[in-house]
């Protein structure tokens, strides 16, 4: 004898329902895709190259922020970044030029998030090129301190470019 | 420059880099920033009577 199935809408019905395994609040869904702005209704420094200001925010200590607009928080940055730096060359801290071992690879790599301020630095050369008293060394982490807190500036402005961060 | 003095400004210049990017609304910028910086300077203080007590 032949069984006969509940139509296709009753077994579905039966069966429970699926779990949310993710959000998709910020997925291309339909929704949010009509829910965002078009090009021409976007304002001026949201339209362009993703990246610039993250490459600018890089070269100049909050750059990334002026180029948002967002001047406060672009000039606090600056101010803070560029200060640490200038403590750090005033202390006769060292500003890393080439890698010799693992040490000097990390300190350059740090050093060189400074942008700008790292190569105008050197050009000029500023900075001690031998640790000869205890403050140089305090001044040597405050260059690549400075650097490192330059680059999380680019990213944060990178994160207000693309809508990640309000 | 004194030693705490050299502290006392990395806590200030990083605290403020550290309000402003890991927070949204500027309250909780100000709130977090000046946790941060009494974190720095207390583990700073902290760590230095550690070290003192270590050595002798």
């Amino acid at each position: 004898m032949r069984e006969s199935f509940p139509p296709e809408t009753d077994r579905a019905s039966a069966l429970p329902p699926a779990p949310v395994r993710y959000s998709q609040k910020g997925m291309a869904t339909e929704e949010n895709k009509n829910a965002a702005p078009v090009n021409g209704s976007q304002p001026a420094s949201q339209q362009g190259f993703v990246y610039l200001p993250l490459i600018v925010g890089w070269l100049v200590p909050g750059g990334g922020h002026f180029l948002l607009r967002k001047w406060g928080r672009g000039a606090l940055l600056g101010g803070s970044i560029l200060a640490m730096f200038a403590l750090g060359i005033a202390m006769q801290g060292k500003l890393y030029a080439g890698a010799h071992d693992i040490l000097d690879i990390l300190g350059l790599a740090g050093d060189l998030g400074n942008g700008l301020l790292y190569i105008v630095s050197r050009i000029a050369g500023l900075g001690a090129d031998q640790v000869m008293v205890t403050t140089a060394d305090y001044g040597t982490r405050f260059i690549v301190v400075a650097g490192l807190l330059n680059v999380i500036a680019a990213v944060d402005a990178h994160n207000l470019r693309t809508g990640r961060k309000s | 420059m004194t030693h705490f003095a050299a502290v006392v400004l990395f806590a200030f210049f990083a605290s403020i880099v550290f309000g402003i990017t890991q927070r949204e609304t500027p309250r909780r910028m100000i709130r977090y920033g000046a946790y941060c910086f009494v974190l720095f300077v207390a583990s700073a203080i902290v760590l230095s009577w550690v070290m003192f007590l270590i050595a002798r």
